[in-house]
């Protein structure tokens, strides 16, 4: 089966770690991912200056190595990160930012991108909200 | 075909972004010519609500927005019959020209009638 995965919670919420361990079940049982979709507060957990206490799951870097390992597409809202100081070099440029903190293997666009993996995909499985 | 998505907004509409964040997935999907729904449900209802006076919070009017989905082709919306008496709100402080007031059974049913579904 397609999955699209959408993710709105923050990195520490209970819900962004059951979307990492359903993505990681669902292509260890042979689906496919067509996009990860992080909105809200959800681009915090593509953000590389999030530091996790040694003893925690840094659950940023584990996207990061889950989404590189696959190669999965990993997109960002562009407009939830710009409004939550998620930038990557050409938006930190644009914007005269000091920090840069979204690189690869994450792409920041728009929710145009969403629509896309929705249409694409068989199922949309969202984590987070309310 | 086109898949059908209906977003279903139960956030008020000055408790974060997350009001506005639900509105532009619904413009966004408009602007595709995709088949979207809009739900306002829980605290969402308060979205409906005229008069609101952003300015007094500072924030941005949300409530222009949701005059403009129709432009957006976006003409099926939805309110939930108990999230509004819950409130302490008519029907009648909420009727636009195109929602729809569901009770739950509808709101079965509603759901139903979509391929995806996302709640925010």
């Amino acid at each position: 089966m397609k999955f699209a995965i959408a993710l709105f919670s923050a990195p520490h919420a209970p819900s962004s770690r059951r979307a990492l361990l359903f993505a990681q079940a669902a292509l260890a049982g042979g689906h496919e991912i067509v996009r990860l979709f992080f909105y809200q507060d959800g681009v915090h957990s593509a953000s590389s200056s999030v530091v996790t206490p040694q003893d925690e799951q840094d659950l940023p870097r584990q996207w990061a190595d889950f989404v590189s390992e696959h190669q999965l597409d990993g997109v960002v809202c562009i407009a939830a990160a710009l409004r939550r100081g998620v930038l990557d070099d050409e938006e930190a440029q644009r914007y005269q930012r000091s920090a840069v903190n979204l690189t690869a293997p994450w792409a920041l666009s728009g929710l145009g991108q969403l629509h896309d993996a929705v249409q694409a995909a068989d199922r949309l499985i969202c984590f987070g909200g309310p | 075909m086109s898949k059908s998505l209906l977003i279903i907004s139960r956030q008020a509409p000055w408790s974060g972004p997350a009001a506005r964040e639900a509105l532009d997935i619904v413009l966004a999907g408009g602007a595709f010519d995709l088949p979207i729904g809009l739900l306002f449900m829980d605290d969402g209802v308060f979205q409906l609500m005229p008069g609101q006076n952003a300015k007094a919070l500072q924030q941005k009017d949300l409530t222009a927005n949701l005059q403009a989905l129709s432009l957006f082709g976006i003409d099926a919306l939805y309110a939930c019959a108990d999230s509004l008496a819950d409130r302490g709100i008519f029907p009648t402080q909420v009727a636009g020209e195109d929602l729809e007031v569901l009770t739950a059974e509808e709101l079965g049913a509603l759901v139903n009638r979509y391929d995806q579904v996302i709640t925010l």
